[in-house]
């Protein structure tokens, strides 16, 4: 039951009511090769890291997810490489040089906030299942939750929810005045020939990992959903993770065909056709909006690079996989025994270096690419705010010069004094002065949710963008790991040959 | 940094005698052309000069090659593979796709890129300069061939050989090289063997081409994906580095991912030196080695046609003593040929086992040396990104 103004004053104002905590960063998507049977099972690395210690009663550790049911979240099991990274302690240090502030003190108290903020929910998107059969076959995914808050209804649940669902939900967010200059993660976009492929059958590897993609997109969705502080107090975010049947989704439109962005694109078009330039006292708005355009296109620029890598070692895996073969038949042909057994030991190691390239590229796609592409969206949206901001500013202005139209028609009422008349002026000068200080006081707020949502967003986005990098790394680790021992074994044989 | 010496190792044992010493000291590229400086120490008396230098361009030692493989009394030998030509393409069309891509491309980008294409530049001339230096050491390591005229002509005459070049096509046609070319599967399978030696080697080496034929190929498209993944690298660190002005965790991002492009390239390359290049020039060896094969079919196809002629002439009576003298030479020569052909392929046999063993552990060795490199900047990295 957010009531959006006040719970915006509080946030600012005092101290946040909410006793929230979210022990994890915004998106780690899971490992293609591990689908867990039972949800968030931990993994084995149980060694100490240096890196996180706990917030208090709950891990910030990632890794201890929902392992059973009886142990204790206090256990600290480090970050490991293999799944969800631990955030560590959030610090206050900003990577942003503060804004100009136009109430100091209040932003400082923001930033000291977010630092004490800790939240416990977790979710996981798994199991998913094809439903129906045909064209009207959808997947349907478990999204489970394990939370301590109070608000929910119990402590671990899951429900059921199909792809437009998530849609669904995000429309809803999207629409809510209560919400307006907050970041809202976007969704994952649609894909007709995507789902068209898995309608048909889902057992083709590229099907496969279709659904792979878009469950690991589906999870860090509502995974950033629920770390944002004011999301997770909506009740259409409440409704989505805990009701059993949720109503179908029918306005999903919007976002079918091209997508998110487009429709991001769209609005910012109408806001480009304004007349009225604004005129900004704080050139933080501007230079920030600025900063997110450049990285925006970066990021696109990165991601195509990324793709065309992607493309490449899938390339290589082709190739390796077939000089393998070809090498095996040489080493038939061979007549000197020992090359003849070298040479397949050697088309083996290639073989096994297939499968190391396999591995590569999905961690390059599933690491990699899909995080550049969640921030391309995710800039997206922050330019949709800064967007709202402008229309918020536009209403206030109409306002004024409705506002000013009044007076001076109550003055030319006066002049040609007559008396009921002016009385309507009057009230109506009332109704638009009242107007003009609210939209005023929306303006401002907007502004201020926008500047605290953007430093939000950026502390976000580098622990976002190193924990990923960190995965990817890890990866690349012990992916190089196992190639030294591949050839250390293959030595021997090459050595042996006479 | 390119191993110079690595390229060596494809055929093992050249150049030890010091009576004949040759090398590729320099090369200059003109264009597409290559000038070759061979150089040559020599304590033979069959020499001017101890010590002396000549230009060479490729097709002169096409012309070598040529002028050996049409010399009757080699017929029994396996005369070294041709060096390929010189091939820029590759380079040539990626500097081409640079200057269009330009416009698009941060300075930083641009310049690595170029950096890199001048080092594929590189890597394409040292690989030609080694092979054709490899072709006048199989030669001069040789007993027989390192004592040929021609082969004298080539290291010593310090004038332009084109003119030579030209007279030598007009006097062979190049006929036998044409009819080896197009002819010798069909001839070498067709004719019945007697000798079990030969029976077997013929097996062998006609499966054997068609295989490693097939492996080079491959090898070589594998070499190409890395590359192409090493130029990625190039790209994404370039857009890195335009994300990154002030934040600092990108920058080390950016630095690793430098330093992985390194690794990614020298992989390739090592790849290609090592695996590739050993492939190729076997599979040109073999083709040497079934050429040899081929003129002794034929020599053995002539030896049973001069049977049949004496016989005729015996049965007619007519010019029995040219023909027994015609048989007696066929046979002669297909024994010569059988001889020496046994023991070309003898030491074929060795040398290629002993190639294939030293680049397979020296390409072993260059995979775990590379990977423990990546394994040390992965861990530094992650070590660094996490203490933040």
């Amino acid at each position: 039951m957010a009531d959006a103004d006040s719970d915006d004053g509080e946030d600012i104002f005092v101290s946040n009511s909410n006793p929230v905590s979210v022990s994890r960063g915004v998106s780690q998507p899971d490992r293609v090769t591990e689908e867990p049977s039972d949800l968030f099972s931990e993994e084995e690395e149980a060694a100490s890291s240096t890196a996180a210690k706990a917030n208090g009663v709950h891990s910030d550790d990632d890794n201890d997810l929902f392992a059973d049911a009886n142990v204790e979240l206090s256990t600290d099991k480090s970050g490991s490489s293999a799944r969800k990274e631990p955030s560590g302690p959030r610090h206050a240090s900003s990577f942003t040089p503060s804004p100009a502030a136009m109430q100091p003190t209040s932003l400082e108290q923001l930033e000291e906030e977010e630092a004490k903020d800790s939240f416990d929910v977790d979710v996981a998107v798994t199991n998913p299942e094809k439903v129906g059969d045909g064209m009207n076959a959808y997947v349907a995914y478990k999204v489970s939750t394990r939370t301590s808050l109070p608000m929910f209804r119990s402590k671990v649940f899951s429900v059921r929810r199909r792809f437009s669902d998530f849609l669904g939900l995000y429309e809803k967010l999207s629409v809510k005045q209560s919400l307006h200059g907050c970041i809202i993660p976007p969704p994952p976009e649609k894909s007709v020939v995507g789902m068209t492929k898995v309608k048909v059958g889902m057992d083709d590897p590229s099907s496969v990992e279709f659904v792979e993609r878009r469950r690991a997109a589906l999870e860090r969705y509502l995974q950033r959903v629920v770390s944002h502080p004011s999301l997770l107090q909506d009740p259409d975010v409440r409704e989505f993770l805990e009701r059993e049947d949720l109503p179908r989704a029918v306005n999903t439109q919007a976002l079918s065909g091209a997508g998110f962005l487009k429709m991001i694109n769209k609005a910012s078009d109408a806001v480009n056709k304004m007349t009225i330039k604004m005129n900004e006292s704080d050139t933080w708005f501007e230079d920030k909006f600025q900063e997110v355009e450049n990285e925006e296109q970066q990021l696109r620029k990165l991601h195509v690079v990324v793709d065309s890598l992607v493309n490449h070692r899938k390339e290589l895996c082709g190739n390796t996989a077939v000089f393998a073969k070809s090498l095996a038949m040489l080493g038939n042909s061979e007549d000197n025994t020992a090359l003849s057994r070298a040479l397949s030991q050697l088309a083996e190691v290639e073989d096994k270096m297939e499968q190391l390239h396999q591995e590569q590229a999905a961690s390059d796609f599933f690491i990699f690419a899909e995080l550049l592409g969640d921030y391309i969206r995710l800039l997206g949206a922050v330019r949709g705010c800064f967007d709202q901001r402008m229309r918020a500013w536009q209403r206030w202005q109409e306002a004024q010069s409705t506002l000013q139209k009044k007076r001076e028609a109550e003055a030319k009422l006066l002049w040609a004094n007559k008396p009921d008349k002016l009385q309507q002026a009057k009230e109506e000068i009332t109704e638009w002065e009242a107007r003009v200080t609210q939209y005023e006081r929306d303006f401002d707020r907007i502004g201020m949710t926008v500047r605290k949502e953007v430093l939000r967003f950026e502390k976000e986005k580098a622990k976002d963008f190193k924990s990923q990098i960190i995965k990817y790394l890890e990866a690349m680790l012990q992916s190089q790991q196992r190639l030294i021992k591949f050839w250390e074994a293959f030595l021997p044989e090459a050595k042996a040959i006479a | 940094m390119m191993a110079f010496s690595s390229l060596r190792s494809v055929s093992v044992d050249l150049n030890h005698d010091a009576s004949l010493l040759i090398d590729i000291p320099d090369a200059l590229c003109e264009r597409d052309k290559v000038k070759f400086t061979v150089h040559t120490k020599t304590t033979l008396s069959s020499f001017q000069k101890p010590d002396f230098s000549v230009p060479r361009q490729h097709e002169d030692f096409i012309w070598l090659h040529d002028t050996l493989v049409e010399t009757e009394d080699y017929a029994g030998l396996i005369i070294p593979p041709a060096p390929p030509k010189p091939d820029f393409d590759s380079p040539r069309e990626k500097m081409h796709k640079l200057g269009e891509g330009e416009a698009t491309m941060t300075k930083e980008e641009y310049t690595k890129m170029k950096q890199e294409l001048e080092a594929e530049y590189l890597a394409v001339f040292k690989k030609t300069v080694q092979v054709h230096e490899i072709f006048l050491q199989r030669l001069s390591s040789h007993p027989v061939l390192s004592k040929d005229r021609n082969f004298q002509i080539f290291l010593e005459y310090d004038q332009d050989l084109s003119v030579r070049r030209k007279n030598a096509k007009e006097m062979f046609g190049g006929f036998f090289k044409n009819m080896v070319k197009s002819a010798d599967e069909v001839l070498i399978s067709g004719v019945k063997e007697v000798d079990d030696f030969f029976e077997q080697e013929k097996t062998f080496l006609l499966d054997y081409y068609s295989k490693i034929k097939d492996s080079t190929a491959k090898a070589e498209k594998m070499t190409r994906a890395h590359k192409n993944i090493a130029d990625d690298y190039i790209h994404i660190s370039a857009t890195l580095n335009s994300l990154a002005a002030d934040d600092m965790t990108a920058n080390k991002n950016l630095n690793i991912i430098l330093s992985l492009q390194k690794v990614e390239g020298r992989v390739a390359s090592d790849q290609d030196l090592k695996l590739t290049e050993l492939l190729r020039y076997y599979m040109r060896d073999i083709q040497a080695a079934k050429d040899l094969l081929y003129r002794r079919a034929r020599a053995l196809a002539d030896y049973e046609n001069s049977n049949k002629a004496l016989d005729k002439a015996r049965l007619k009576s007519k010019d029995i003593p040219q023909a027994e003298e015609h048989q007696r030479q066929c046979l002669q020569k297909f024994d010569k040929l059988s001889e020496s052909g046994k023991k070309e392929l003898t030491s074929f046999k060795g040398r290629r086992v002993v190639a294939f063993r030293k680049n397979f552990i020296e390409m072993a060795e260059l995979e775990i040396k590379h990977a423990k490199n990546s394994v040390t900047l992965l861990q530094g990295c992650i070590e660094l990104l996490k203490s933040n």
